[in-house]
């Protein structure tokens, strides 16, 4: 077992912190009273929580694919099932977003959430335990452990705190994601079962037939298409955005919606190569669809908050597009779309909330000519939709440049299609930020300042100092990831390295190659096949 | 040639970025506020103006900011051809600048700060495309631009302006996502890396063995990415454009947007593709041929326009072709003759525009029938407007003569008279459309309501800031006709690598 792993080598247990400063929180929170305090006491812990994760940042080694700052305690002799933890190149990087979002989801509920404020502070706290455990546990009993911990939290966030139809929107998403775990927990005791490990790193080494791969595939592959969400399982997402407050919103679209593409990487490539290598035009032709019909429902919607569940939807695309592309530009690219979409979509629905805050409406209609009233609002609005759009020297751009690298570089058509789904991006994303700064083109000005004498109850005021720093916080990660990646593919290099090697030792079978050679001959000749066309 | 490492070319890049901040901050103070964009564009101007004899020393200037990937950087690389583009824009936007203080309180337009912080942002991400070292650096100031031009389109903020405005960024955009970009990610593919071959215009940088047919697609995308040089038919942005206020239509749509679309499409042919690969899949005549398309219908266009600004406008259409086929030719004389376009049509047409945004400040006419007689009124303004027209139509000794000079010897070394036929009919259609404006102001008769005035209306200070920018232009465009040297010398030192 020890030579997968990496113990830690830290003075203190750096992952067993991070899991437990939240819930003793949350314990310690029960006991305390008082809105303002709590308030406080929330974004303390979630401060110490991203204090004590930068360590991994600075102390984690690039050059092996091992995994790092483990800890191995014996759990269940007799399963064979241990308490072990620990980050790989793959997971870090969404632990340390994980760690830096949370307090911002703490601040933009500042004023936003009204009642029940202990409650909340319990739920976000157990909620980051529990989306920490997932990208940290290495054994797949604490996975699905903490992949189920995660619902009720974010079920009651929607429930509780939730929009007019938030009964439906958090059944829908509870149901949506419970369906999904359930194929996943097929998988795990099907792979246990088999192997007699619930270890991740052993199930990756143990060569399965293909028939059983296929299996164990298709079973995590909905659990996981679910989550991202790709379509056609995408329908809870808007529902649920729509209806969550502004913390839920930030953390589905930031954090939850990585857990789909991080179980990829960490369980369908690695465990199921040669079902990979053989559901991968499946996959791909999936992803293109979810690009283009996310931008395309994107570009109709009138709710703000939509439009950007909607652009998720597509964003997502992107990022599976990436991973199933199987070479080291696409699933870097991916990785990094994965980042890229936590800072830029979380930054839009803090700036949505924001606006709600406000004017009390998610209507374009009804925010518009804000470029009059709120310039750093705009501004920040500006960058981050424009990072949205993948505008160069932001930090989309270079995952999508990457994933269309990947995917010029070994299906030129596939890349074509995506770019239908670029274009969408800024099509949408343009149109939602001209009505907003600018047009006012149904002539009613509902901010009562030229006509109506009531203006003082819902001035336009500008972003406090609070919403300043959140946004200003996250405009750093979009200009640095932008211009410097370098550091973060750097983190990735190894880990991605050797999940290629492992997909490419893996799928060589003869039945596979069989399956699989034709799919890829039909992809590769289709630019051929134009060209003779000419 | 050499290839000098150093940070200092960034600066003329940063100095219009900070001029903006420095508007922005001081938008309260008009006066203050005016004089950061007048001293930003001198300061911007002077250090283009520094590296100069480096450059004409057959040197190059290079510095890397930032890698993104292997192969994929934000470098600056200034090279003959980047800086006859920065001298010009740089030279030009001192001018605009004074221009616009005229033009803006003379009409008192609203939101005047935020028109400064983006009109030097443009400039300043103009500069940044000129300096581009690589495909990605182009693409990144390319795209500022666009963005930062959208407001100055709909500064009007009426239905107009919004029609005009969303019309040009879906022009912008769509093309740069749907062709650029694509076109991008394949040339990294074949050639895994976008930097420019700035040492020779005549190898590219593509393989050897890369398939023609990718390398014809790719080409095919380029020219249609970069919408902003108005080729035919992805044009159609260019006249909706011009609800603008005088002075954007005038740098940016003259000068700045434009210029840097056919800055653009002439740095891909040259740094990317190469004369050889051109020659051999006859891509550079296909595209010669496409172009003269552009040149005589958007001709045919302005011809039937009776607004000035949108005669012109089509003009600009028409004559941003000529840049593009000089260097789809592919001789040693058109690559020259399209390049020093740049600069002449930059010069003439500025003039053109300011002289337009005059004669409405001073005298509120847009249309060409109302100017009959404007000239007794207005001398400067339209003797200044007479000798830019001359450039457009290619009389010698005005700038425009040496293109048509140099693009008629190009046609003639490859032996093609039909690209001759165009260069001459286009001529004849310039004419046709300057000539009777001229006329007009100098002999035409006046309205009836405005009989018997000769009240000069150039005397107001305001208008002063608006006719000596466009007397400097008007007159330095006939002093680069006469002594081309420097343009030309910048360029032999490109052609003959």
């Amino acid at each position: 077992m020890e030579n997968y792993l990496i113990l830690n080598t830290l003075n203190f247990p750096i992952l067993s912190l991070l899991l437990i400063i939240p819930v003793v929180g949350a314990i310690v929170a029960m006991f305390l009273r008082g809105e303002t305090l709590l308030k406080y006491w929330a974004l303390a812990v979630t401060l110490v929580t991203t204090l004590v994760s930068l360590p991994l940042w600075t102390n984690f080694d690039k050059t092996t694919a091992k995994y790092q700052f483990v800890e191995l305690r014996h759990w269940f002799p007799a399963l064979k099932l241990d308490f072990v933890i620990g980050v790989d190149g793959i997971s870090v990087l969404l632990v340390l977003l994980t760690t830096l979002v949370m307090p911002l989801c703490v601040l933009c509920s500042w004023t936003y959430i009204k009642t029940r404020w202990k409650e909340f502070v319990i739920v976000t706290l157990l909620m980051e335990t529990a989306m920490l455990g997932v990208f940290v546990s290495l054994n797949t009993v604490l996975f699905y452990i903490f992949w189920e911990g995660m619902l009720v939290p974010m079920y009651l966030i929607i429930a509780i705190w939730g929009g007019a139809r938030k009964d439906y929107a958090s059944i829908k998403f509870f149901l949506y994601t419970f369906t999904g775990s359930i194929f996943l927990l097929v998988a795990i005791i099907a792979m246990f079962i088999k192997t007699g490990t619930f270890f991740i790193p052993e199930l990756m080494d143990h060569s399965y037939s293909f028939a059983f791969q296929m299996w164990v595939f298709l079973a995590c592959a909905i659990g996981f298409a679910i989550k991202m969400p790709m379509f056609p399982f995408h329908t809870w997402l808007p529902a649920a955005h729509v209806e969550a407050p502004v913390a839920g919103s930030v953390i589905l679209a930031s954090i939850l919606l990585k857990m789909g593409g991080y179980g990829f990487l960490r369980f369908c490539l690695p465990m199921a190569p040669a079902a990979t290598v053989y559901c991968m035009p499946y996959l791909l032709a999936l992803s293109l669809i979810s690009i283009v019909v996310g931008g395309y429902l994107a570009l109709g919607q009138s709710d703000i908050k939509k439009l950007i569940a909607y652009s998720s939807v597509g964003h997502m695309g992107f990022v599976t597009l990436g991973i199933f592309l199987l070479n080291d530009a696409g699933i870097k690219g991916a990785m990094l779309q994965m980042l890229n979409h936590g800072v830029t979509t979380g930054a839009l629905f803090i700036l949505i909330g924001i606006i709600y805050e406000r004017t009390h409406s998610r209507e374009l209609s009804d925010n518009n000519k804000l470029g009059m009233f709120m310039p750093i609002y705009v501004t920040f609005l500006g960058i981050f939709s424009l990072s949205s759009l993948a505008f160069p020297g932001t930090n989309s751009f270079v995952g999508e440049f990457l994933v269309l690298f990947g995917a010029f570089q070994d299906f030129p058509l596939v890349g074509a299609i995506s770019i239908l789904g670029a274009i969408l991006a800024a099509a949408y994303m343009l149109r939602m930020l001209q009505k907003m700064v600018w047009d006012d083109s149904d002539g009613h000005a509902h901010h009562g300042h030229d006509d109506h004498g009531d203006g003082e109850s819902h001035a336009l005021f500008d972003c406090n100092a609070r919403e300043f720093i959140q946004l200003a916080f996250l405009t750093i990660f979009v200009f640095w990831i932008g211009l410097h990646p370098t550091p973060l593919l750097d983190m990735m290099d190894s880990s991605v390295a050797h999940l290629l090697h492992q997909i490419d030792a893996g799928s060589v079978m003869p039945e596979a190659v069989e399956h699989g050679s034709t799919h890829h001959a039909l992809l590769e000749n289709a630019g051929t096949w134009i060209k003779n066309l000419f | 040639m050499n290839t000098i490492i150093t940070s200092k070319i960034i600066i003329t890049m940063l100095i219009p970025m900070i001029t903006g901040l420095l508007v922005m901050v001081s938008g309260k103070k008009p006066n203050l506020r005016d004089s950061w964009s007048t001293i930003g564009a001198i300061l911007t101007f002077v250090s283009v103006l520094s590296f100069l004899p480096v450059i004409q020393g057959g040197d190059q200037l290079q510095f890397t900011l930032f890698e993104l990937y292997p192969g994929i950087t934000v470098k600056l690389n200034l090279d003959p051809l980047g800086t006859i583009f920065a001298l010009v824009a740089s030279f030009l936007w001192i001018l605009a600048s004074l221009y616009c203080v005229g033009y803006m309180r003379g009409l008192d337009e609203h939101a005047q700060t935020r028109f400064y912080v983006c009109y030097a942002v443009s400039v300043g991400a103009a500069m940044g495309a000129a300096f581009a070292g690589n495909l990605f650096t182009l693409y990144l100031f390319y795209e500022i631009v666009s963005i930062f031009t959208y407001p100055l389109v709909m500064h009007h903020q009426d239905k107009e302006g919004y029609a005009g405005a969303k019309k040009y960024i879906i022009y912008l955009m769509f093309t740069s996502k749907a062709f650029l970009l694509p076109a991008m990610v394949i040339i990294y593919v074949l050639c895994g890396t976008l930097d420019f071959n700035s040492a020779s215009i005549a190898h590219g940088i593509f393989p050897a063995d890369a398939d023609r047919f990718v390398v014809g697609i790719t080409y095919l995308l380029c020219l249609f990415g970069f919408a902003k040089a108005g080729i035919m038919p992805l044009h159609n942005w260019l006249p909706d454009a011009m609800v603008a206020p005088t002075p954007v239509s005038a740098l940016l749509h003259a000068v700045v947007v434009v210029k840097v679309g056919v800055f653009s499409i002439c740095r891909v042919m040259l740094s990317i593709f190469g004369t050889d690969i051109l020659n051999e899949t006859g891509l550079g005549l296909m595209t010669a041929y496409f172009v003269s398309f552009t040149i005589l219908t958007a001709s045919v266009i302005a011809l039937t326009k009776t607004n000035l600004k949108a005669r012109l406008a089509y003009s600009t259409v028409s004559q941003l072709s000529y840049i593009v086929l000089g260097v789809a030719m592919l001789t040693p004389n058109s690559i020259t003759g399209g390049l020093i376009h740049i600069a002449n049509h930059a010069f003439a047409k500025i003039t053109l525009f300011f002289a337009a945004g005059c004669i409405f400040v001073a005298s509120g006419k847009k249309d060409i029938s109302e100017m009959g007689g404007l000239a007794k009124q207005m001398p400067f303004t339209m003797v200044a407007f007479g000798l830019a027209s001359l450039s457009m139509i290619g009389v010698p000794p005005v700038g425009g003569f040496v293109t048509k000079w140099y693009l008629a010897l190009g046609t003639m070394d490859i032996h093609n008279w039909i690209l001759l036929c165009v260069l001459m009919v286009s001529s004849l259609l310039n004419a046709g459309y300057f000539v009777p404006v001229v006329l007009k102001a100098f002999f035409g008769k006046p309205l009836p309501a405005d009989e018997g005035l000769t009240t000069s209306l150039e005397g107001r200070p305001l208008i002063m800031f608006m006719v000596i920018p466009l007397v400097i232009t008007g007159v330095v465009s006939v002093l680069i006709g006469v002594y081309p040297n420097l343009f030309l010398d910048l360029i032999n030192l490109m052609v003959k690598s």
